[in-house]
């Protein structure tokens, strides 16, 4: 067992059929989510590096804290 | 057999009247007795005539790779757009051929069903394709069957998502798919959608091969297509021309003003085009740099006497209408963007800031949909700003013209329905 390498990305995904406007993710991941002005979540697009653990974290709160379970994560490997 | 260098092709010997499959098979010749192999298809270079302009082989590859045995082909023959008239005419002069190519899809993926869809709001076009179906069951065909689906009207029941949704569960709204290219499926089963003109070119191909079908068009843009023109012509017309003609011989062709303003290419999720590039060959490699598009095969044409901004703002307080209202940016942020328009149009004290927030909407709302309608809309109103450059301008000073004040215009929207009124079931 070596030392797992956290290479790639990540993105957070939201299904805007679910989602409701709760605005809770804005307030979980800051970051990486901000509201438009119907409150519903603007999500940055741009990979975040796995790396980033601050950012893994809050939206692993996101996703937990969405009312409507409208948020994911996915990986994205940096070779595609 | 058509010769390869003729036009019309898919509507050759167009009548008043639909060809029976008897007249159907002595013009085009009878049905050969094996599906065109993929290699086939691929030679022939034939993309999707629905909007997106996708090659229809590949398409057909993905879903011949997947395994199952109900595997559908679904003809989508719903022609959301107000100002397309294409598949219509083309259902009413050849539907066996649109059929003939739905059985040589179905061949090549190895699918036992092919629904047909078309709207029930066009009963004339229904009548056609049930007839043309009961035809082809009485000669009991081997091969996949034929089943009629007619979904109510919608601009969005037209995309390929809401469809499948409306197979499967009766109701005409988009899905979400996260990942693309996405597999639809109906229960289990994988499905194959294409437009109902594809289908009509693959029934040549099946016929003709694909060396016959690059004789006409470009080496990237093979074929024919079917143009619907309408706006400042004689009268709306369907046209069969070879992808790469010169925009100006089809609007001489179709009888059109030959000195516009502007013209709308592709459908009202597509992009207006300044009549400065008349020249350019109709073909998506040619369009897409101007910014525009062959999309669904519309042309509108918006004469000097016109106002591009009145009429986008027309077309896009009616797609916002049409929202199917699932998505947060999307039912929100489209009655936004027409209320933006309206006032850049008509409000000379708001249109300066009514620009700005324009603009700062368009951003926000792209690509946040389940499906690519509020997309079409933030392309249609940002190439009208830039089209009408200069009149946006002297609408922002405050000097609103003279088309804006009449009550007559180019581009044909439906009656805006109540909220309550709309039907998705
Ligand atoms: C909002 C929306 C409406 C659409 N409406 C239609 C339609 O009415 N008819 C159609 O053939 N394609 C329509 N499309 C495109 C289909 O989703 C699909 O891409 C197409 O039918 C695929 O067939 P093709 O590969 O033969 O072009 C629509 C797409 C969108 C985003
Ligand atoms: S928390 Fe969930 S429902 Fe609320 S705005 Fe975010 S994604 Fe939408
Ligand atoms: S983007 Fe608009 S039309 Fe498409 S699914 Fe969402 S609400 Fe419906």
């Amino acid at each position: 067992m070596g030392v797992r390498r956290r290479t790639g990305g990540f993105v957070l995904l939201v299904n805007p059929i679910l989602c409701d406007g709760f605005g809770h993710c804005a307030e979980l991941a800051p970051d990486l989510v901000r509201m438009d002005e119907w409150g519903y979540p603007i999500i940055t697009t741009e990979p975040v590096p796995l790396a980033n653990l601050a950012a893994l974290e809050s939206a692993r709160y996101a996703v937990r804290g969405c009312p409507r379970q409208a948020l994911r994560i996915e990986r994205v490997s940096d070779h595609p | 057999m058509i010769s390869p260098d003729q036009l019309p092709r898919v509507l050759h010997q167009a009548a008043d009247r639909p060809l029976t499959l008897a007249q159907h098979e002595e013009a085009f010749g009878p049905m050969p007795p094996s599906a065109p192999s993929l290699e086939q298809l691929e030679a022939s270079g034939l993309t999707g005539r629905g909007g997106a302009g996708f090659p229809t082989w590949r398409k057909a590859k993905l879903i011949r790779e997947l395994r199952g045995h109900n595997k559908f082909v679904i003809v989508n023959a719903m022609e959301g757009e107000p100002a397309a008239h294409k598949d219509r005419t083309l259902i009413s002069a050849n539907p066996h051929l649109v059929l003939d190519g739905a059985e040589h899809l179905a061949g090549i993926v190895g699918a036992k069903h092919i629904a047909v869809c078309v709207s029930r709001d066009n009963p004339v076009m229904v009548n056609h394709l049930q007839r043309a179906i009961h035809e082809r069951d009485r000669r009991s065909m081997r091969g996949a069957t034929f089943e009629l689906h007619t979904p109510p009207w919608r601009y969005v029941a037209g995309e390929e998502s809401a469809l499948v949704h409306w197979l499967d569960d009766n109701e005409s709204l988009p899905q979400y798919r996260p990942r693309r290219p996405h597999i639809l499926r109906i229960g289990h089963a994988p499905v194959l959608l294409d437009n109902a003109e594809t289908c009509a070119h693959v029934g040549l191909i099946g016929r003709y091969g694909g060396d016959w079908f690059r004789r006409l068009g470009t080496p990237s843009s093979p074929g024919s297509t079917l143009v619907s023109v309408t706006g400042a012509v004689a009268r709306p017309t369907v046209l069969e021309v070879a992808l790469g003609t010169p925009l100006h011989s089809i609007l001489e062709r179709a009888g059109a003003d030959l000195d516009p303003q502007a013209l709308l290419m592709g459908g009202y999720g597509g992009a207006w085009l300044d009549a400065r590039h008349l020249d350019a060959p109709y073909t998506n490699d040619a369009l897409g740099p101007l910014e525009s598009t062959v999309g669904a095969g519309v042309i509108i044409v918006l004469p000097r006497s016109g106002c591009g901004i009145v009429e986008t703002q027309r077309i896009a307080r009616w797609m916002a209408n049409e929202s199917a209202r699932q998505c947060g940016p999307c039912a929100f942020g489209l009655p936004a963007i027409a209320e933006d328009l309206a006032h850049l149009a008509f409000d000379a004290r708001d249109a300066a800031a009514a620009y700005e927030r324009l603009l700062d909407r368009c951003g926000a709302i792209e690509g946040r949909g389940a499906c690519r309608h509020p997309d079409g809309v933030v392309r249609l109103v940002r190439s009208a700003l830039r089209v009408f450059a200069a009149h946006v301008e002297d609408h922002v000073r405050g000097q609103s013209c003279v088309a804006s004040r009449s009550t007559h215009h180019y581009t044909s929207v439906p009656t805006l329905e109540r909220e309550e009124e709309l039907i998705w079931e």
